[in-house]
């Protein structure tokens, strides 16, 4: 370093900075350049609205996908967010400091167990459970749905803590001293107060729940059709990608690359979102 | 009827409390029954010999040394660019609209779900790059995926030095780079290593990003360029093409142990450097 100098090693840690944007671009940049062409090529109308995903007949229709995307994500937020959300209220406003010091980093060791771990929980203990308590397969909506609403709650509940968190006493002070109780203080004035980075946690947590692969594969079951109940076998656009990247050639693999477009779309438009949230929160204060 | 608040609020802290409480049993129950299935089959034989047969008997031996490397690789390239990024957004820049860009990309790079970072690291490593399946393609990859957690905390870490700290070494006659040396990174190294460790643990636990990149074969790697199976993949593979429940919960058991002991250290190392500093 002695040889580059104050202002070399000013110059080369500018440079490094830009790393992550770069690589950010460059994820971009080559997704994009492999999948756009195909998205144009086929028709976007018929490669997102369109039902029938036939590689060897050269049908590329992913709308069974993004519906079991969406529905398994939606699932997952039912279950993730009115838990995920209750628990950090309870940590933080009903739990003393010392309690919340232990089982917060508790909850985000949940976040570092494998994604694969929680797929093989699913399908050798939830699935079998589903089967024979409500019927179908078993690897289905609701599988996926319960496995990745909880693959988020450490998401929720830290992000919905730290914002919780942030209200100012004084706030708590006011209300309870007109003498509303304290649950009453919670969800009148600390939880709307904490609203924008609640709803980011949200949000985040459902960027996660539609990114996840692994688990998803395990436990939905992987049929390519439009589920027609929460217990119906899905394939989301993620396991789409991962189920059949090993073997696909030419157009085939090209309209994997295009999924993967779809997706880096809708997680670039969620991510904005919870910026916007997390933003609004900043600005206020 | 109106019901008395106090009801309302004993209630609603039930509710609560239950919620809490479902959240950590699910955590001791997923840590437990992969525990209580997978510890029987785990011992120094099982981790030390090569698997037979597609791993339907044997040990994991490959898979572990494939993950130790991969996960170095990874370390190795992020760390720097992590860190160096991390000082420079905190000890030579203002607030602006550059750091507001960088910031932004660490956020979104942070949100890209494993499998496109796996879909990337296929088309530029594996094929453009020529480096085919290999240690180095699959490292590659994951350093892009855990750069923006290295950032992150090694930013929180190093704002956490105290001013005076700098102020000291500056009225010395130290310039920027030799305080950034000598005083901020000593002093916020815990903190940094937490990041670095949380990288770790999230390389160890990676699947859908490796498998396209990393490639599964089950031979002891030679070199980084060769195509390596890491524990997780080895797990998934077990798993789904039902080559053996048994060896699946090993290697299951060895994942959650050595992630749970990464992250709780990472974690202690990072209370004790909050402590130290307030």
């Amino acid at each position: 370093m002695k040889l580059l100098g104050e202002r070399g090693v000013q110059r080369l840690l500018a440079g490094i900075a830009f790393s992550a944007i770069s690589a950010l671009l460059l994820i971009a940049l080559f997704i994009i350049k492999e999948g756009l062409p195909f998205i144009i090529g086929y028709g976007p109308a018929k490669f997102l609205l369109a039902s029938d995903w036939n590689p060897q007949l050269g049908r590329f229709g992913i709308w069974p996908m993004i519906v079991a995307s969406v529905w398994v994500t939606l699932g997952a937020m039912l279950v993730g967010a009115p838990l995920g959300v209750a628990c950090a209220a309870y940590l933080t406003e009903f739990v003393p400091r010392r309690v919340m010091g232990v089982v917060k980093p508790t909850i985000e060791l949940l976040a570092g167990i494998p994604s694969v771990v929680y797929g093989f929980i699913g399908v050798m203990v939830l699935a079998p459970l589903i089967r024979s308590s409500l019927g179908g397969p078993g690897l289905s909506v609701l599988a996926g749905a319960a496995i990745l609403g909880v693959m988020i709650l450490p998401t929720i509940i830290s992000i919905s803590i730290d914002s919780i968190q942030a209200v100012p006493n004084s706030y708590r002070e006011g209300s309870l001293a007109l003498g509303a109780t304290r649950w009453q203080t919670t969800y009148m004035v600390t939880i709307p107060a904490a609203k924008s980075g609640i709803i980011a946690s949200i949000i985040l947590g459902m960027g996660r729940a539609i990114g996840e692969t692994m688990a998803v594969i395990m436990v939905a079951g992987n049929a390519v059709k439009i589920p027609g109940s929460p217990l119906d076998s899905v394939r989301t656009l993620t396991a789409n990608i991962a189920l059949e990247m090993g073997y696909a050639t030419g157009r085939h693999r090209e309209a994997l690359f295009a999924t993967g477009v779809v997706l880096l779309v809708i997680i670039m438009i969620l991510n904005s979102l919870a910026g916007m949230a997390i933003r609004k929160r900043a600005a206020k204060r | 009827m109106r019901i008395p608040p106090k009801h309302t609020q004993r209630a609603a802290v039930l509710v609560m409390g239950l919620a809490t409480l479902f959240t950590l049993a699910i955590l001791v129950f997923i840590i437990l029954f992969v525990l209580e299935k997978g510890l029987p089959v785990v011992s120094l034989k099982f981790l030390f010999t090569n698997p037979q047969d597609m791993g339907k008997s044997g040990g994991i031996l490959p898979t572990l040394v494939g993950t130790i490397l991969l996960t170095l690789v990874a370390v190795a390239i992020a760390t720097p660019l992590g860190v160096g990024t991390a000082i420079y957004l905190t000890e030579y820049t203002r607030e602006s609209r550059i750091t507001r860009i960088i910031r932004f990309g660490a956020d979104c790079l942070a949100g890209i779900p494993s499998i496109i970072f796996g879909l990337f690291g296929f088309i530029f490593f594996v094929t453009i790059l020529k480096m085919g399946w290999s240690i180095m393609s699959g490292g590659l990859t994951l350093a892009f995926m855990i750069l923006p957690t290295i950032i992150r905390t090694a930013e929180e870490a190093i704002k956490a030095v105290p001013n005076s700290y700098r102020e000291v070494s500056f009225s010395l006659g130290a310039t920027r780079w030799e305080t950034v040396q000598k005083v901020v990174l000593p002093s916020a190294l815990p903190g940094i290593v937490t990041g670095i460790m949380l990288g770790v643990g999230r390389s160890i636990g990676e699947t859908a990003a490796v498998i396209f990149t990393a490639g599964s074969s089950l031979r002891m790697p030679a070199s980084l360029m060769d195509s390596a199976r890491t524990m997780s993949v080895h797990f998934y593979i077990l798993a789904r093409e039902g080559i053996s429940t048994e060896n699946a919960y090993g290697t299951a058991a060895i994942l959650v142990i050595t992630i749970l002991f990464i992250n709780l250290t990472a974690y202690s190392l990072m209370n004790r450097f909050v402590a130290k500093n307030n």
